[in-house]
């Protein structure tokens, strides 16, 4: 498996949307690569024939009755938000 | 003596009698909390004046009340969403919080019971720690020895039970943050079965593993309290519907003929197990084979594969929970954007410290396209061996003993600087969230230089909650260390 760079380490948080320092790069890659490389350690064992677990209990596609019910009306959804106008919630533009 | 060392049974039958009323509990605890708080900061928000008015109103109902938690103060870790009190998760990210919208599940029970909540209690940012360190307000300490950490991520949770600052509190447990802080403060705290309690109201960090349970003094009242929570709820899906026993009946078996496995990974100086505290768990075995339990060796091979894997996937669950914090519709936004994506990333980065940052692009890289296969399938994978390990283990045993972690608490500022010194410390509370079964820890011991706590954990089959009570409880009733409390400047007994 491949080390981490520092040009992948701005790419990674570009994509979760984290604005990190030139100075953070060079921790966090010494950090990620760090544990990347102990996780490494994984490949010690032979898992071709083992199935992924992604969740302990036996469920599948839980589903309910597709009933309406009152839950958070508009104001209330909207009492915590930095930034509203006319009902909504109000952001920067998306577009330039 | 001071009424924080009564059981929830004593409780109940000292307010039917008028001896106590819930007013003296309620004020009780903030008297504590004013008298200790500045040592210990559990606490990240009070709810006084709400709670002095609730305990007003259920003295006067004390003559009807008929459940084992009516008016007795509690503490809810802050990753639980309390409707109308602030809930931050310990991040600036939602330090102006101050208006959740309804109460999460667990919340909403024990509103129903009648407890009084005193406060939301401190923890590691968004659950990611081992000692508190990484709340982003400031470090919880240790009730036993302020120099140490209380443990993480549920740290405020049990230096608050610990403290005697509330009589039971909520945490919650991915990787071991209930069951480390309980041994680390001396207390009881079980991490329920996967899917025992709704986790409808926890703000999520890793959804596969999550799971909310009890801290507590003693094992009975644990008991009562997970009888409060547990149960399914058509607001979390993957909450189980099993049906509850009575976790208390439980506590009047005994455990003549019990079967113990010990892992010997468990014991192992390999994994930094520490020689006092396998000389404790030692002596608790010793304990159990004088009450008619036996017990053997046993191997679960995966063991020290379980960090890795575990710190694979629970970071790329939380790299994807964490992305609703986008500064859109509560939290905290950046004052200086130019557009939308440079909006979710300053605001990102003003409000989450460095260890949730560091998961979150941990998390990003295993999902990233290239990489989805070597790391976090490659880690779905090892889950499956471990949770194997432990399948194979309780065919022919009912219970897995062992330390609840390598050492007993360690100093702040110890270990903060290396992440992987920090994660190790978790090896033998994270194979039992990745197999999805129960674990609790008990007091078994106190090391000899600081006097502090030593955890014994319990480990049971899926839903097999009532066995960890019967062993925890013959445990607790045969020695004394769990009526030990740490002395504090100020307390007042």
């Amino acid at each position: 498996m491949a080390e981490i760079s520092k040009q992948q380490v701005k790419h990674v948080a570009h994509l979760a949307r984290l604005a990190i320092t030139d100075q953070e790069v060079e921790v966090m890659t010494k950090q990620l690569g760090d544990i990347i490389h102990y996780a490494e350690l994984l490949n010690d064992l032979d898992t071709s024939q083992v199935e992924p677990t992604t969740h302990v209990l036996d469920l599948k596609n839980v589903m309910r009755k597709d009933v309406p019910r009152k839950w958070i009306d508009r104001e209330d959804a909207l009492k915590n938000a930095p930034d509203q106008q006319d009902g909504q919630f109000r952001v920067p533009s998306i577009l330039e | 003596m001071s009424v924080f060392e009564y059981t929830l049974k004593e409780l109940q039958a000292k307010l039917h009698n008028k001896e106590l009323t819930v007013s003296e509990l309620v004020q009780a605890s903030f008297d504590q909390i004013e008298a200790v708080d500045d040592q210990i900061k559990a606490f990240l928000t009070l709810n006084k004046e709400a709670a002095l008015k609730q305990a007003q109103q259920l003295d006067e109902q004390v003559d009807q009340a008929n459940h084992p938690l009516f008016g007795i103060p509690i503490g809810i870790k802050d990753n639980m969403v309390t409707k109308g009190v602030r809930t931050t998760c310990a991040s600036q990210f939602l330090s102006n919080f101050n208006d959740p919208l309804y109460d999460a599940t667990v919340v909403d029970k024990l509103n129903k019971e009648n407890t009084v909540m005193i406060g939301k209690l401190n923890m590691d940012e968004f659950a990611m720690g081992s000692s508190n360190e990484n709340s982003g307000y400031y470090t919880t300490r240790n009730p036993w020895h302020t120099d140490y950490v209380p443990g993480g991520s549920s740290g405020g949770s049990a230096a608050a039970v610990a403290a005697r600052e509330v009589f039971f509190s909520l945490g919650s447990d991915t990787g071991g943050s209930i069951r480390q802080p309980a041994a680390f403060c001396g207390v009881v705290g079980l991490k329920p079965t996967y899917g025992l309690v709704s986790r409808f109201g926890l703000v999520a960090f890793a959804s596969s593993l999550d799971q909310i349970g009890p801290i507590t003094r003693t094992v009975e009242d644990n008991a009562h309290l997970l009888q409060a929570i547990a149960g399914h709820d058509p607001m979390d899906s993957t909450s189980a519907n099993v049906e509850i026993p009575t976790y208390s009946d439980a506590l009047k078996q005994d455990v003549k003929g019990l079967k113990i496995a010990v892992p010997k990974e468990y014991l192992s100086d390999q994994e930094g197990v520490n020689s006092e505290v396998r000389e404790a768990v030692l002596a608790a075995l010793k304990v159990y084979e004088a009450l008619g339990a036996t017990w053997e060796e046993v191997s679960l091979p995966h063991s020290k594969y379980a960090v890795a894997a575990y710190y694979l996937l629970a970071s790329s669950e939380a790299s994807a929970n964490l992305a609703r914090f986008d500064g859109v519709r509560y939290g905290v936004r950046t004052e200086n954007a130019d557009n939308m994506i440079d909006m979710f990333k300053k605001s990102r980065s003003e409000g989450f410290g460095d260890e949730v940052k560091r998961r979150i692009m941990l998390g990003t890289f295993a999902l990233s396209s290239g990489y989805y296969d070597a790391y976090y399938k490659k880690a779905q994978k090892v889950r499956t061996l471990i949770k194997n390990d432990f399948d194979k283990v309780f065919e022919d045993y009912d219970v897995i003993i062992g330390p609840t972690t390598p050492t007993p608490a360690f100093k702040v500022g110890e270990k903060v600087d290396d992440p992987l010194t920090m994660y190790a410390n978790d090896i033998l509370t994270i194979p039992v969230n990745l197999a999805g079964v129960p674990g609790m820890s008990i007091p078994c011991g106190f090391s000899k230089d600081a006097g502090l706590p030593i955890g014994l954990q319990i480990i049971g089959k899926h839903f097999d909650e009532s066995t960890l009570y019967r062993v925890a409880y013959a445990f607790e009733q045969a020695t004394d260390y769990h009526k030990q409390r740490p002395h504090l400047g100020g307390v007042k007994s």
